[in-house]
């Protein structure tokens, strides 16, 4: 029987500083083997062992279809993400991946995208952008609303350079305030969402970011007439087995370890809010 | 399976003894108040007229355990570099645990859906589970807050079991329930118990007629979703809630957990203890943010879980068992029994139960 809690031992061979609290991490397997072999989809996330300080989840944000590494990443916020931070390129850590489901990415082909992505929430959305500009031709217009509170906040900056310069791609970006040397849009990302007021026809609507931007995205959408079955979002919580049993990540009877993280709007209508 | 055994009350240190030379035997032990399972020792006060307070799922779900250890290394020509060895701790001995109340030997069935009987099986569950044996006690009278028979089972329920054991004059009677109880009562302390089988059937109705049903209607709870998510329903049902949590360490089928690191410098391991979903920082979040952020949030959650979440996943299973331990010990006395029938639609029929809790 699989030990769903063993990591696999993995070396860190870049990190890059995204913001003042965010790095990447890229990671490889020990075991070559594995890294040949190993395979998720856009979307599944991975538990990051520090040993001896504990585990933490995160989205696997580079695309299955660049396995050269697997890049995470992670603001420094508790216990394991100040943990992890403190590690340098070169040392061991463990992986449990790929862990819960993805995005509907078959369903997706052949219709118009809407990224909206807040702070760190642009982690999962850049697995999906990444495989979707990796497969170009199976999906129509590709628009990305970003924002973070100040351009320095901005994560993956060399990707937004080139999204920005990319012609099949709308990249939309803002800050929530002015800012010395910003010419571009400014005010939270739901507001940018009413300015920018893209059609729902043929479009799927994915968003990530902190649960309140989640949260006012939604409701945006649905005033724009998103249908609750074209809006689509991945969730975040505290985690501990990845399995679906300790019992800390429930939505009622889903668990977003195992069941999610990504639902559908129409799927979380059906749940308690408990969001 | 209907090769009834006895066992003579004078025998029944003997054939525990005879137990503990293969396995390891644990049995309700009464230490002055409380009653909980320990070791096996011919000096041990076992005691069968009260259900333990603490159910035995300790045996197979221990309060904490050790699922890794981390050995860390360093060569001395790379001296920045720390190697990593990672080892799994698995070793499950072959266990007995004697005199399970039925509600408690129930409490792992709940559990084997989940840890065991799953897409991915929890293999430390699946290990300690597999190795014991577990010889069900039919309770001989009935305690405060008892409601077994309001959520589908009997005091003499033989789900869970391996062998259901039922005390009459002058001793108990043995019925395999599976082939692994078969074998245990293959001893010489164990005579044929067929003429002790009316007495013993009689004695379980007998009991199971004591229970109280605490729902105004019979069959099974039907949540009304409007009630259930009527937050001021909770607010008022809750208020003396202390968020202490002991419903749920002294729950049969409570089986949430934490993984925490310990770290010793050179080595470390990884621990799985018990948690609790009635604790705040349960889901509380390195941001800050906890979508179950009060006491109402988190018992609506438990009494979800039970008794919708878990039945939407299983067939319609409760996760209940109806032992009453958090109604006998809840400090401020929530009874939960009295919550779910108020959150009972009264409009609805109720479905029929079936005997392993859910519905027929």
């Amino acid at each position: 029987m699989k030990n769903p809690y063993l990591p696999e031992l993995a070396t860190i061979t870049k990190i890059i500083e995204e913001t003042p609290n965010i790095k990447s991490f890229q990671v490889v397997f020990n075991d070559h083997e594995k890294m040949k072999t190993f395979k998720f989809e856009p979307g599944q996330v991975g538990q990051l062992s520090v040993f001896g300080v504990g585990e933490s989840t995160f989205v696997i944000n580079s695309p299955p279809t660049r396995m050269e590494y697997l890049q995470f990443s992670v603001m420094k916020v508790g216990e394991v993400t100040t943990a992890l931070h403190e590690l340098h390129e070169g040392d061991q850590i463990g992986v449990r991946a790929p862990l819960g489901n993805w995005f509907p990415y078959e369903e997706m082909k052949g219709k118009n995208i809407l990224f909206i992505g807040g702070g760190i929430g642009l982690a999962p959305l850049r697995t999906l952008i990444l495989f979707m500009l990796d497969n170009r031709k199976d999906y129509e217009d590709i628009t990305i609303i970003y924002g973070a509170r100040t351009p320095p906040d901005l994560c993956y900056k060399d990707d937004l350079k080139e999204w920005e310069s990319r012609p099949d791609v709308n990249l939309i970006l803002t800050v929530d305030n002015e800012y010395p040397g910003w010419d571009k849009r400014t005010g939270f990302v739901p507001t940018v969402l009413n300015e920018v007021a893209p059609k729902p026809d043929n479009t799927i609507a994915i968003t990530c970011g902190p649960p309140i931007m989640i949260k006012f995205v939604l409701q945006n959408l649905v005033k724009l007439n998103f249908k609750d079955d074209q809006i689509i979002t991945t969730l975040e919580k505290r985690m501990k087995c990845g399995i679906g049993i300790c019992g800390r990540c429930n939505i009622g009877s889903k668990y977003v370890c195992k069941d999610g993280p990504v639902f559908s709007l129409a799927q979380l209508k059906d749940l308690p809010p408990d969001l | 399976m209907t090769e009834l055994g006895f066992l003579k009350k004078e025998n029944l240190v003997e054939f525990l003894k005879e137990l503990a030379t293969k396995s390891v035997v644990y049995v309700p032990v009464a230490d002055d108040d409380v009653v909980a399972f320990k070791l096996f020792q011919e000096n041990s006060t076992i005691c069968l007229d009260r259900p333990a307070n603490i159910p035995p799922k300790t045996v197979i779900f221990p309060q904490y355990e050790t699922l890794l250890t981390f050995t860390f290394s360093k060569k001395e020509e790379q001296p920045d570099k720390i190697d990593v060895k990672i080892q799994e701790k698995m070793d499950f001995k072959d266990t007995v645990i004697f005199a399970a109340r039925p509600c408690d030997a129930k409490g792992f069935t709940v559990y084997d859906r989940v840890y065991k009987d799953s897409d991915i099986p929890d293999p430390y569950y699946v290990g300690r589970r597999e190795k014991t044996v577990i010889i069900g006690f039919s309770c001989p009278n009935v305690s405060p807050g008892c409601f077994c028979t309001a959520v589908g089972s009997t005091p003499s329920d033989k789900e869970g079991s391996d062998i259901l054991m039922t005390e009459v004059s002058g001793g108990f009677v043995l019925e395999p329930v599976t082939e692994k109880g078969k074998a245990v009562i293959q001893s010489k302390f164990i005579e044929d118990g067929s003429k002790y089988l009316e007495e013993a059937q009689k004695k379980q109705e007998d009991v199971k007629n004591k229970v109280k049903n605490p729902f105004k209607k019979a069959g099974k709870p039907q949540i009304s979703q409007e009630k259930f998510n009527d937050d001021s329903f909770w607010e008022l049902a809750l208020s003396k809630c202390l968020s202490c949590g002991a419903c749920t360490f002294l729950c049969p089928t409570c089986y949430c957990f934490n993984i925490t690191d310990e770290n010793k410098i050179w080595e470390a391991e990884r621990l799985r203890s018990w948690d609790a979903c009635m604790f705040p920082h349960f889901t509380l979040e390195a941001s800050g943010h906890n979508p179950r952020p009060t006491k109402f949030h988190r018992f609506k959650n438990r009494v979800g879980h039970k008794f919708l979440y878990y039945p939407e996943k299983y067939n319609g299973v409760l996760a209940c068992c109806g032992c009453g331990r958090c109604i006998r010990y809840c400090p401020v006395s929530v009874d939960i029994s009295k919550v779910v029938d108020e959150l009972s639609d009264t409009n609805s029929e109720n479905k029929t139960l079936t005997s392993n809790g859910g519905e027929a």
